[in-house]
């Protein structure tokens, strides 16, 4: 196992440059300041530029390709020359392939659906280290990624491959200055040390350190604190599963382990073979040119290539045919054998050969279960070779299935060579590099085929995006004078009417009753005159069940209308959890509990208010009190709303006086607060503005004579179309400060809010202490849309300030009109009290979602002043200075 | 104040910053260097800047580069260039 330990033991890494001489150093900041100063000359080349550049060095490199692994091979005494001028090619000619049409210069990708855009800047400065093992072909592969994304490279070749990568340099640079590229833009560091590497590594010009190459480099370029590329080192797990194609199996794992001997990290290490095919597979490799060893052979190997101190593979074995392998630890093979294979019957540190070896020799295991198969492959993936790549030959997808949740591995190669399908681009589609990142497991940052995106910063450059909203109601919405008839459309075969005592005591519901088509079978349910509980609301459920209802229709005020909804999100489905659909949220679209969409019963709910307030027949919302936990829970979701509404002013001509106000004021808020909401649109404020102007016009009205066929209709509507408005744009801080303060004394919501509304009003039409963020809204826009508000009132006033005040002043005469208490002092409730409770107060509001839409975030502090204001009482908001913002 | 001005070519960069710095030996003050008409500066442009401004501190005379367009401005940050001119549009 590849340790930390083992890695400082086998590479020193130096921590810090400190035995350099200052000439050395001026050497070092020489190449660093030329690559700096090349990289920044870069920037101004154009994607045309670039990609001219590009070709021509793509094409020095594919000419040279034959030079280049020659030398290679002769300086490296490592793989085979042949092999190495296909990697060459590969480098040049399928890296140019992948790149050639790919923008790298200004933007680069567009996602127009989105408002989105990829901007690409360079890194500046890359310092490069190479293998010995692909020592050219990783060169010409990176001067290629640097040009196409104008990087300039400072190279530094792993010593024994000095020569010829620093030819390959040459040649690119070169060919790339021919073509107009910045002078500086290569450079290959001479004869250096681990020293000359850590001073680089450290430097403040270097931006990326891109380090192919051994655990120690990889491991001192992550430990540089710079961002750094790197590979890890691999140990390939190979499962050859009983359904695969033997034939091509055994060939492509030849190809591969044998290319260019072994040298390819990604090459295969141990061949996990099942039971079934075992004996198959290996006459096949045999009769293909492997020699398999036996039990002494395969001891002999075990002591030999691998040193039995670090566990790791012995340098001399390192790229070397298998016969002269053979040869080196005095194994008799026949001549020409292309492969030494070494069955093993485990993975670890008692298995030597089931590390990885970068040459061709290759460790064998049978397996008697696909489980088993797994299990072996996932110890030697994690054997040293976590992230980096993995094999599997089977036909069986849910055999690949299985392999590729099992491994921990970047590249899963399916039915193809390993070190060469992981390159990418030959076998399959994935991305041709010389570069494996092989994420976490292999300490580093990816699991990528490293390719140009890794030599770009890419920048997002996102546009605001214009915020989808909605505008949700029922489908049916029945208004005016005896609408209630329009029942009589609907077909049921049972109806449970939901209702309250006193709406059965004024007949009301004897007039549904006669509305409702002859032959349905109608139940009465009747729940007491409260915000519905929890208990009450299983009783309806219970009914509906007992019944068999396939229609509800709600008759009374929103706690009726509320319950009803409830019962019916129950009896439709018996498993919604209530206390779960509760939970908080920001945004109803992107909610974490979804309401349940399965249903085990239809009900059509038909919702009749009696009040002209709630506006609960066209809304999302139901309230239910929480008695055993003393709190009240609040649903919102449109699947609540009713499927249609009746607004049918007879259900409250008989109102009280007092209700009447409650409700109206109710009513005015709605609006108001979804006037102001920054969930407010074109088609919420339509509605709100109507409604404002129908309350002002009409609650004193209803409120003074109660008889008024007109007031009390266009009351009614106006509950109901503010009800529409706020079931879309939702309310604000008022309601939160009202549901506190109601709750904690005893307040009839309506009142409550009545109490709040002048000084939230001067509140929200101020600058904003804290802007609230939301992507519907541009500005802040609460003080104009109240000068809207004004205008529409006709209450006059020249500038925006002017006709605040005069709203606020408007709605507390109305407010004095309908005879609401114009402090809560006048309620009794005596100051220190009061004054104590604010507190807790001020928690309950800040927790209350209705101010989520509200314009401006209320602070903690600012809710509690607000409550004390409305302690204090009206005339302070008149008084109060509504600051204007231009915001 | 400012004692000279000079207009830098696009084509000859280097050279001109070359002849500009053979004349600061007779200017005190403020040189202004016009480059409106330069689009890409190259690395012996960049190498002639540094030059220059190493003379102009000696010099304790202040370089001001006019119409210096967005893409140069960048390399001259890039190269830590930007700290030793003033730049004027």
């Amino acid at each position: 196992m590849i340790t930390d330990e083992v890695v400082k033991e086998r590479i020193q890494i130096p921590l810090a440059a400190e035995s350099l001489s200052e000439e050395r150093i001026a050497y070092l900041e020489t190449l660093v300041s030329q690559a700096r100063t090349a990289a920044a000359v870069f920037t101004q080349y154009t994607q045309e530029d670039v990609d001219r550049i590009v070709k021509a060095v793509v094409l020095a490199g594919l000419e040279q390709a034959q030079p280049l692994a020659r030398l290679a091979v002769e300086e490296t005494n490592l793989g085979v020359m042949e092999d190495k001028v296909l990697k060459n090619m590969c480098a040049t000619e399928f890296t140019y392939n992948y790149i050639k049409d790919k923008r790298t210069v200004g933007i680069i990708r567009e996602f127009p659906e989105r408002n989105l855009v990829e901007v690409a800047e360079p890194i500046g400065v890359i310092f490069s280290l190479t293998p010995i093992t692909n020592p050219t072909s990783t060169v010409l592969f990176k001067c290629i990624m640097a040009i196409k994304t104008r990087n300039a490279v400072i190279f530094s070749p792993h010593p024994n491959a000095w020569r010829c990568c620093s030819e390959a340099v040459r040649i690119m640079y070169e060919s790339a200055l021919k073509r107009g590229a910045p002078e500086g833009v290569f450079s290959c560091l001479e004869s250096h040390t681990l020293q000359d590497n850590a001073y680089l590594m450290r430097h403040k010009d270097v931006g990326l350190i891109d380090a192919t190459g051994g655990p120690g480099a990889v491991k001192a370029a992550y430990s540089s604190g710079k961002p750094a590329l790197g590979v890890g080192p691999g140990n390939t797990p190979v499962y050859l599963e009983k359904t695969a194609d033997v034939s091509t199996a055994v060939v492509d794992i030849i190809v591969s382990k044998t290319f260019d001997n072994g040298t390819i990290c990604a090459s295969e290490q141990t061949v996990v073979i099942d039971d079934e095919i075992y004996d198959v597979v290996l006459r096949k490799f045999a009769e293909l040119g492997a020699h398999i060893c036996n039990e002494k052979e395969t001891e002999l190997l075990s002591r030999t290539v691998i040193d039995p101190k670090t566990g790791f593979m012995q340098p001399m074995a390192v790229g070397q045919k298998a016969t002269d392998i053979a040869r080196l630890i005095g194994l008799s093979v026949k001549p020409g054998t292309k492969l030494l294979i070494a069955p093993i019957q485990g993975v670890g540190r008692e298995y030597p050969l089931s590390v990885e070896k970068l040459f061709p020799v290759l460790a064998v295991y049978r397996a008697k279960s696909v489980d088993e198969a797994l299990k072996v492959c996932i110890d030697v993936n994690h054997a040293g070779g976590l992230g980096h790549t993995a094999v599997v030959f089977s036909r069986n997808d849910e055999v690949i299935r299985k392999f590729s949740e099992a491994m921990n591995a970047g590249r899963i190669i399916v039915n193809s060579p390993g070190s060469i399908g992981a390159l990418g681009a030959v076998y399959n589609d994935l991305v041709p590099t010389f570069s494996f990142g092989c994420g976490t497991g292999g300490g580093n940052g990816t699991t990528d085929n490293v390719n140009i995106y890794h030599y770009l910063n890419i920048k997002r450059v996102a546009r605001r995006t214009q915020a989808h909203m909605w505008f949700r109601v029922p489908n049916l919405i029945y208004f005016n004078l005896n609408a209630v008839e329009n029942i009589r459309q609907f077909s049921s075969r049972s109806t449970v009417i939901v209702t309250n005592p006193s709406m059965e005591q004024i007949g009301h519901v004897d007039v549904v009753r006669r509305n409702i088509p002859e032959g349905t079978r109608v139940h009465v349910t009747v729940i007491p005159d409260a915000e519905p509980e929890v208990k009450v609301v299983m009783q309806g459920v219970a009914e509906l069940n007992f019944y068999k209802a396939d229609q509800i229709i709600a008759l009374g005020g929103g706690s009726v209308i509320d319950a009803a909804k409830i019962m019916k999100l129950k009896y439709e489905s018996p498993d919604a959890n209530l206390e779960e659909l509760a939970a908080p949220f920001l945004d109803l679209r992107k909610r974490v509990i979804q309401y349940p969409t399965e249903k085990v019963n239809h009900a059509r709910l038909i919702a009749i208010s009696t009040t002209s307030g709630t506006g609960s027949e066209v809304t999302p919302f139901a309230v239910l009190t929480d008695k055993e936990h003393a709190r009240k829970v609040t649903l919102a979701d449109y699947s609540l709303t009713p499927d249609v509404a009746i607004v049918d002013p007879q259900f409250v001509m008989s109102m009280p006086k007092g209700l009447t106000a409650d409700t109206g004021i109710d009513c005015l808020t709605h609006a108001l607060e979804a006037a102001v909401s920054t969930y407010a649109s074109a088609y919420t404020d339509c509605n709100a503005m109507q409604a404002i102007r129908m309350a002002f016009k009409h609650l004193p009205i209803a409120y003074e004579h109660p008889g008024d066929e007109e007031a009390r209709t266009m009351m009614h509507n106006a509950a109901c179309i503010a009800a529409m408005a706020f079931a879309n744009a939702s309310v604000g801080v008022n309601h939160a400060l009202a549901h506190a303060f109601g709750a904690r004394f005893g307040v009839a919501h309506g009142r409550a809010n009545a109490l709040m509304l002048p000084h939230v009003i001067a509140y929200n039409a101020a600058v904003p202490t804290k802007f609230v963020p939301s992507p519907y809204q541009k500005g802040y826009v609460a003080h104009k849309k109240y000068a809207t508000v004004a205008d529409l009132l006709g209450l006059g006033g020249h500038t925006i300030e002017e006709k605040v005040k005069n709203l606020v002043a408007a709605t507390e005469q109305l407010l004095d009109q309908l005879g609401f208490p114009r402090s809560i002092a006048e309620l009794g409730i005596p100051k220190e009290e009061f004054e104590q409770a604010i507190p807790e107060m001020t928690k309950i509001a800040f927790e209350d979602p209705s101010w989520r839409s509200n314009p401006r975030m209320p602070l903690m502090s600012e809710l509690a002043d607000l409550f004390g204001e409305a302690y204090e009482g009206r005339g302070l908001a008149k008084a109060a200075t509504v600051q204007q913002t231009s915001a | 104040m400012i004692a000279a001005w000079l207009k830098i070519d696009e084509e000859r960069v280097a050279q001109a910053l070359q002849e500009a710095g053979e004349k600061l030996v007779s200017v005190e003050g403020e040189v202004a260097l016009d480059f409106s008409s330069v689009r890409r500066i190259d690395a012996s442009a960049v190498r002639a800047l540094e030059e220059f401004a190493g003379l102009a501190d000696d010099k304790g005379v202040n370089v001001v580069l006019r119409g210096v367009n967005v893409g140069v401005y960048k390399v001259l940050k890039l190269v830590k260039l930007g700290s030793r001119f003033s730049f004027a549009a």
